[in-house]
């Protein structure tokens, strides 16, 4: 307790504190905060006000038609993905972290990889590769013959094979710090008492380890719930995709809207169990301070190669092949285009998502500085359910991009037509349609889907600075904006830059918010991607395919630099 | 991470600056702004030429028939769109019939292209057509033995297993379905697409994958855009799948056809310019065979009578035949029937098939 503390707050003012009752301070100190939420809130309070009055011939129709498939395979790949990225994730995590072997070191960073490749991407290339016209299964019948059987990749397993491999390292990354936060003293005690490595593993390091690994898997299950890109090159459809398929396919904004509403009730439920598994999952490592960390076994002979092997064969996979085949398709494309005028519309797709990501990096990270910074004064004044509305404000992670806009537009699209009529009866120019029409509305899609991102890296790293830094300069008579900006902003500059990096590249990813709120002649990368891979022009989806795969590095080559022994934020 | 402040700042200062200062679509001047459904980016041969020739600008902003539409419907009188150019009649006439397009008198226009080619309040005009049909491998399919010559003969058991086709959710599929009720009437083309369904087809949302996947021999018969098949032969002359055109019996009504066409919206700011695209696409020059022509470009065929034919979809005739097209099924009425197709193939499971 710090002497600040004790003063009754009407004996604050000295300190520069305004001299308001106990509740107008409070209410105060909410305010920031309680704006935000309201801000990002709204779309979503709308979306669920519709399920107020619902449309039940509609939903009888789709429940005859469309929605019970959809719910199906939403839910066969959610379940896959959980179980291949625990699969693969936790597996290699435990080879990195219990067992000595060539490459290991270079293995335990780069599996990160393939965070980098967005879904779709690694779908598109997958799809090229191995279904029935691709090299692979040509070359297969050519060794086989024509009749010899190979999986269908048009199928659930083929898109869970393609998100499992881009969304493993969530559980990766989560499982190599709790197997790495056990300590040796605890290890070694089981092995004393008669344990084998493997029984361990079974019966003491993964049940330690499962909050972490079911908090990884549940961050998986996100990404595959609000996935649109993949699903649709693999014609599989999902409820995120149906949302897009309802309103662009149908031209239906109604069933969209209650389509997106019924989507919300999904994501929250996600939600909820990613809460309650968090409760005992850390999402870092502990520091160095906690004990030795188990020695790591000396593999020899074959198993040593089959666990460089194994690795190996995931890098393959998950990376250095399809990015190579994008390259390769890249350098193609660029050969046969020398000499048309592509630099100048790359260029353009280029400064569109530079900017739509900037803007949305800025805003986000402004805003989630102001949610941090009002939580925690909230939180010292005797207000700590202010971190509820933190955690409201971060529901946005779960929910699809189609959902996000549809809300985003049931409230701006009324302000916007309001505005023109009140320009009208002014008798002033109307301004046409300045929120939806530009990029403000899709600006505002990005902040609502990825506040989470940008707060959960801004507030671990206010976590770390001690209170009393604040309370001496208020002490010294600076004010509560001053402490922000002055001490406060520059003490987290890791991670607000942190925070902006992620998210950025996860607005250079994004397709169905962009897709549906677009202003005219926005095309993003991501977007050019997406077109061009639709139409089965690979390799003119090549070229921005890997431009957002190599803006999708950055932030994993931070994770990796903080990867040993220090704190690791992760996106979400 | 000095370096990383610094960039993450800059990026932050230049993205906050660029959403204060973003414009809306371009206004007055030199430009036209086209929704578009082509799928060929911003750069395009027969665009340059229009640019080259009327030193008028063109912005693009690209998306599928539908989401354009809906784009329009949800934008109103404020829409920065001055032409609307899509590739599918029935959503030319639902957004003719809801008043989204401005009537266009132009002397031009109604000389260069067919009364059967354009809306007849002169909403929209046809530039091209794409005709969707029976693609096969030679190799494993006799179309005469098999008796297959008609969109309904999919239906048939025989080609359980053996069908590749597009997702009902596509505008390609619900069009054509559009056209089996108005041919069979509801009931007969319900059944139809049921039976399609029960053969069990590959889905692939893509053309060219279509074609390639037959090529490979993972499907026997599939249906497809013309010019698709034209594009493969235009890069090999050699490509093994054939087309057979649907429908030319005496008895029956025509290949289903399709125009991809173009309409100045009814809150186009750039009229004129969006006036002049049109009849320049219109011209003998511009309806050329080309790649600098609007359907050479894409291999399709013109609709000015005058224009000549581009190579690849002449190899095709010539493999294939002259193509008889359904024109009693006119363009403008396309869309009255597109619900009712999107509730067909929704009910019926198309491309919904679960794994």
């Amino acid at each position: 307790m710090n002497l600040v503390d004790r003063l009754p707050l009407s004996q604050r003012t000295a300190t520069g504190w305004q001299p308001v009752s106990a509740w107008g301070a409070r209410a105060r100190v909410l305010l920031v905060p309680g704006l935000i939420a309201l801000l990002i809130g709204l779309p979503l309070l709308l979306l669920l006000l519709h399920l107020a009055t619902p449309n039940v011939a509609l939903w009888q129709q789709l429940w005859g038609t469309i929605l019970p498939p959809m719910l199906w395979n939403t839910l066969v790949l959610v379940l896959g993905v959980a179980a291949g990225t625990l699969l693969i994730g936790t597996g290699c995590a435990w080879l990195v972290s219990l067992y000595q072997f060539p490459g290991r070191a270079w293995f335990d960073r780069l599996l990160l990889l393939p965070l980098a490749i967005p879904g779709f991407v690694m779908g598109f290339v997958f799809m090229a590769t191995f279904d029935y016209a691709g090299p692979v299964q040509t070359a297969w019948r050519s060794v086989f013959g024509s009749d010899a059987p190979f999986p269908e990749i048009r199928s659930a397993g083929g898109v869970i094979v393609v998100m499992t491999l881009v969304l493993y390292p969530y559980v990766y990354l989560l499982a190599r710090a709790a197997f790495r936060e056990q300590a040796a003293s605890t290890f070694e005690a089981a092995q004393v008492m008669g344990l084998s490595r493997t029984q361990t593993f079974f019966r003491l390091v993964l049940p330690l380890a499962r909050p972490s690994l079911a908090a990884g898997a549940v961050l998986a299950m996100m990404e595959a719930l609000t996935d649109f890109g993949t699903v649709r090159f693999f014609s599989y459809p999902t409820l995120s995709e149906g949302v897009v398929r309802v309103w662009e396919g149908r031209m239906d904004r109604d069933s969209a809207i209650e389509l997106a509403a019924l989507l919300l009730f999904v994501a929250l439920a996600l939600v909820l169990l990613e809460r309650a598994l968090r409760g005992s999952a850390r999402y870092y490592q502990a520091g160095n301070g906690k004990g030795r960390r188990p020695a790591r076994q000396q593999l020899t002979g074959w198993r040593a190669w089959s666990a460089f092997g194994l690795c190996l064969a995931l890098l393959l996979a998950a990376f250095i092949l399809p990015v190579g085949q994008l390259a390769a398709w890249a350098l193609l494309e660029l050969h046969q285009q020398s000499t048309g005028g592509w630099q100048a519309t790359f260029l353009s797709y280029v400064g569109n998502s530079v900017s739509l990501a900037g803007s949305a990096a800025g805003v986000v990270v402004l805003l989630a500085l102001l949610l941090a910074q009002g939580v925690r004064t909230a939180g010292e004044q005797g207000l700590p359910w202010a971190r509820w509305l933190a955690r409201f404000v971060t529901l946005g992670y779960a929910l699809p991009g189609a959902v996000v806009a549809v809300g985003v537009l049931l409230f701006l699209s009324p302000i916007d037509f309001r505005l023109n009529d009140l320009a009208r009866d002014l008798g002033l120019t109307r301004p046409g349609l300045i929120l939806t029409g530009t990029m403000t509305g899709l600006v505002y899609a990005y902040l609502v889907r990825f506040m989470a991102v940008g707060y959960n890296s801004i507030d671990s790293s206010l976590e770390k600075i001690t209170p009393t830094m604040a309370q001496a300069a208020r002490c010294l008579g600076a004010g509560q904006s001053r402490v922000l900006w002055r001490i406060h902003a520059p003490l987290m500059s890791s991670g607000i830059a942190a925070g902006a990096l992620l998210v950025f590249v996860d607005v250079m990813k994004e397709l169905p918010a962009t897709l549906l709120l677009r202003p005219f002649g926005m095309d993003t990368l991501a977007l050019w991607a997406y077109f061009s891979a639709m139409e089965s022009f690979w390799q003119q989806a090549a070229l921005p395919a890997v431009t957002i795969v190599l803006a999708g590095l950055l932030p994993v080559l931070l994770l990796m630099r903080v990867g040993d022994g220090q704190t690791v934020d992760t996106a979400s | 991470m000095l370096k990383l402040r610094m960039l993450s700042f800059f990026v932050i200062v230049a993205g906050l600056l660029t959403l204060a200062l973003a414009p809306a679509a371009a206004q007055g001047g030199g430009v036209v702004n086209i929704y578009s459904s082509r799928h060929y980016g911003a750069i395009e041969a027969p665009f340059e030429a229009f640019t080259a020739a009327t030193g008028i600008q063109i912005r693009v902003s690209q998306g599928s028939p539908q989401a354009l539409l809906e784009r329009l419907r949800a934008e109103g009188e404020f829409s920065p769109a001055d032409l609307f150019l899509v590739i599918d009649a029935g959503v030319l006439s639902l957004a003719a019939e809801e008043g989204l397009l401005q009537p266009v008198e132009s002397d031009i226009l109604t000389a260069n292209i067919p009364e059967s080619q354009r809306d007849p309040n002169n909403l929209w005009f046809g530039l091209s057509q794409r005709v969707r049909t029976i693609v096969y491998n030679p190799a494993t399919v006799d179309p005469a033995a098999t008796g297959l010559d008609s969109y309904e003969d999919l239906a048939d058991p025989q080609w359980n297993g053996r069908l590749c086709l597009r997702p009902g959710s596509h505008i390609y599929s619900i069009s054509l379905t559009g056209s089996l009720i108005h041919n069979l009437g509801a009931e007969a083309a319900a059944e139809v697409v049921a039976g399609i369904v029960a053969n069990n087809p590959t889905y692939i949302d893509s053309d060219t994958r279509i074609l390639e996947t037959i090529e490979a021999g993972g499907c026997d018969v599939g249906i497809t855009n013309h010019y698709y098949l034209a594009r493969k032969l235009s890069e090999n002359p050699d490509f093994p799948v054939r087309l057979l055109w649907a429908n030319q019996g005496e008895d029956q009504p025509g290949a289903f056809y399709n125009a991809q066409g173009a309409g100045v919206t009814a809150s186009a700011i750039n009229v004129d310019n969006a006036i002049r695209f049109i009849e320049f696409m219109s011209t003998v020059e511009g309806q050329a065979g080309t790649p600098a022509g609007f359907p050479g470009s894409n291999f399709e065929f013109p609709t000015n009578p005058a224009a000549t034919l581009n190579d690849a979809v002449s190899l095709i005739v010539e493999q294939s035949g002259e193509v008889r097209l359904d024109t009693e099924f006119a363009l403008w009425t396309y869309g009255s029937l597109q619900q009712q197709a999107i509730d067909l193939l929704e009910s019926a499971g198309y491309g919904m098939s679960e794994s």
